[in-house]
């Protein structure tokens, strides 16, 4: 004890102290971390084997067994799992039957499910992850911003209050009122269909934030005007007038114009 | 008709009936009486009816002050089908509606029931002059013409018409920046032909202004980008035809989805830029689906591939959209080969359908 005493004010004490430090924090990390790591490494092991399974029974007849795509549906090699969220939490996947577009609709599976075949389908070939908590909180975001970034990228199909619009060949942009946050982030990762992909390289997650914080901006701004006719603009205000109007107009015609008694 | 037994003019004398009040002589078929002609009582309860309709556009006014002061405009009422409405707004427009509404449906009311409606013939004369008019006319024309001294001294007729032919030139000299300007200033035929693109000059992003790097364009992906130079045009000039000319997406498919390219060597690993302003009447269009990699544009509907030298597959425009080569720099940053080949924008003079490949 009293040589180690002595020794301390040593001058390699110190580097030998700090190597010390170094290697039993940088040991205890390691351990621990490869433990909760081969834990974590085991709980996806079992989600992409039930994935797997899920999309064996539900997607292979069209994707194929590997999801390398067949005939009838594309490959999904990279697409990754936001991608799959979006499809499938939004019902699009699976696909009821050919069209022009997949329609949206009540979906069938649960999101465990489409958690476990997300994690398949991102298990094949690095793609666009399911947006984090981080990803999709826009406490921070301008959304006056993203009404600008929204007018530039994303207005001319889904209309300047995101009301949705006709495309060609009987396909549409659809209304974003009623989707969530997340679905909205995925379709920009992915780019479903016929929309162009939005990736994070192309739109940073920031800029995603801020449409998003316009979007949910305008969504609960109210109305003043009265009747906002699914702010559509002139095509619902016009339609309205030619009917509503037009009818009120001819009929104080007619009253105007009918024999007296 | 049962109508003629009954007209009254001349023929009734009842006191009842409403006399022609006009020095014009009555029509010879006259519409039946009605009962307010007939029936006093009639009468005046469609005299009340209208005091009633002029005494309610009075409340309408008394509920738009309500409205106004006691209402705001963030309130919203929940009505069956018609979902949330702004209360104030809806509330103010139908109180002012019906007060003026109330005030023309009661004299239409008051006209079409009290009021006389005996149908009379207001004699016109015809449109034609008579000629002692017409003669007249003309003498005091021909008198003016000699007291004027007009054929007396030709040189003042001769000279007042040459004043008067060389008057308008001025207004035709004024057009001439039509097709001639001064030296270093474009003349408007040129201006069409060239935007602000130049050699080298980097994409940066729509709104952000942020450079663009060629691997940040994932395939399918769209990208709204201006030069560079562009804010600095804007400072120094105000010019905002410079962006109206210049904007350009870039997309980005997989090389062998490409099919055919105005500029084969403008494009880079799939990347491709276009101007954003349709060949048609110059909308700005970014309707792009990646899938179809069809552009459709919102107004008209002219479709252009963009996967085919972006030509026209559907609509009114007269040819494609055109191709902006692009290549990137040193650091990875996507730039501009030169300007566009050819004009931007809606079809002129001899850019038709015609040009390109």
């Amino acid at each position: 004890m009293k040589t180690l005493a002595r020794k301390r004010r040593h001058p390699a004490a110190l580097v030998v102290l700090l190597l010390l430090g170094l290697l039993v924090t940088g040991g205890a990390y390691a351990v621990t971390n490869s433990l909760t790591e081969a834990k974590s490494a085991e709980q996806d092991q079992a989600l992409i084997d039930e994935g797997r399974q899920l999309f064996l029974e539900g997607c292979s007849s069209c994707h194929g067994n590997q999801g390398t795509g067949t005939e009838t549906g594309p490959s999904l090699i990279g697409v990754g799992a936001a991608n799959v969220h979006f499809q499938m939490a939004t019902g699009r996947m699976p696909l009821a039957g050919p069209a022009v577009q997949a329609p949206s609709k009540t979906p069938e599976y649960d999101e465990q499910q489409i958690a476990a075949i997300a994690s398949y389908i991102a298990s094949l070939a690095p793609g666009p992850a399911i947006p984090s908590a981080a990803d999709l909180n826009t406490s921070e975001a301008d959304a006056a911003e993203g009404g600008e970034l929204f007018r530039a990228n994303c207005a001319q199909c889904h209309q300047a209050s995101f009301q949705g619009g006709a495309l060609n060949d009987g396909r549409h942009a659809p209304n974003l009122t009623p989707v969530s946050d997340q679905l909205i982030f995925e379709a920009m990762l992915s780019g479903p269909q016929n929309m162009p992909v939005f990736s994070d390289s192309s739109l940073p997650v920031e800029d995603k934030q801020a449409i998003i914080a316009y979007i949910n901006e305008l969504r609960e701004a109210p109305a003043p005007g009265g009747w906002a006719l699914g702010s559509f603009g002139p095509v619902t205000e016009g339609l309205f007038f030619w009917t509503v109007g037009i009818a009120a107009a001819i009929a104080c015609a007619v009253w105007i114009g009918a024999k007296v008694r | 008709m049962s109508d003629d037994t009954t007209t009254r003019v001349p023929a009734k004398t009842d006191d009842s009936v409403v006399k022609n009040p006009y020095s014009w002589p009555a029509n010879e078929h006259q519409p039946p009486p009605r009962t307010t002609d007939l029936s006093e009582r009639a009468a005046k309860r469609a005299a009340r009816q209208v005091a009633t309709m002029f005494l309610l556009s009075g409340v309408f006014v008394a509920l738009f002050f309500v409205a106004f002061t006691y209402m705001s405009p963030t309130d919203t009422v929940e009505i069956p089908y018609l979902g949330e409405i702004g209360g104030q707004h809806v509330a103010l427009g139908l109180t002012f509606g019906m007060a003026v509404f109330l005030i023309g449906a009661g004299t239409v009311h008051w006209a079409k029931k009290l009021m006389s409606n005996v149908e009379v013939v207001q004699p016109r004369h015809d449109f034609k002059s008579t000629p002692e008019d017409t003669q007249g006319a003309l003498e005091v024309f021909e008198e003016g013409v000699e007291a004027s001294t007009w054929k007396k001294h030709p040189v003042i007729r001769r000279t007042l018409l040459f004043a008067m032919a060389l008057v308008p030139l001025p207004f035709i000299i004024s057009l001439r920046d039509l097709w001639l300007t001064p030296p270093g200033v474009p003349n408007p035929d040129a201006m069409l032909q060239y935007t602000i693109w130049t050699k080298g000059q980097r994409l940066v992003r729509d709104i952000t202004g942020e450079p663009v790097r060629a691997e940040e364009i994932p395939v399918g992906g769209l990208v709204n980008c201006n030069p560079e130079d562009l804010e600095a045009v804007e400072e120094t000039e105000g010019n905002l035809n410079a962006r109206a000319k210049a904007a350009i997406i870039v997309i980005r498919m997989e090389p062998d989805e490409i099919q055919s390219l105005q500029i084969p060597d403008g494009a880079w690993n799939g990347i491709i830029a276009f101007s954003k302003i349709c060949t048609h009447v110059g909308c700005p269009i970014s309707l792009y689906q990646q899938r179809t990699h069809e552009l459709l544009c919102p107004c008209h509907q002219s479709t252009f591939d963009l996967s085919d030298s972006a030509n026209v597959v559907f609509g009114p425009a007269g040819r494609h959209m055109p191709q902006l080569p692009i290549t990137v720099d040193d650091e990875g940053y996507l730039i501009a080969q030169s300007d566009f080949l050819e004009p931007v924008g809606p079809s002129f003079w001899t850019i038709t359908g015609e040009v390109g490949p």
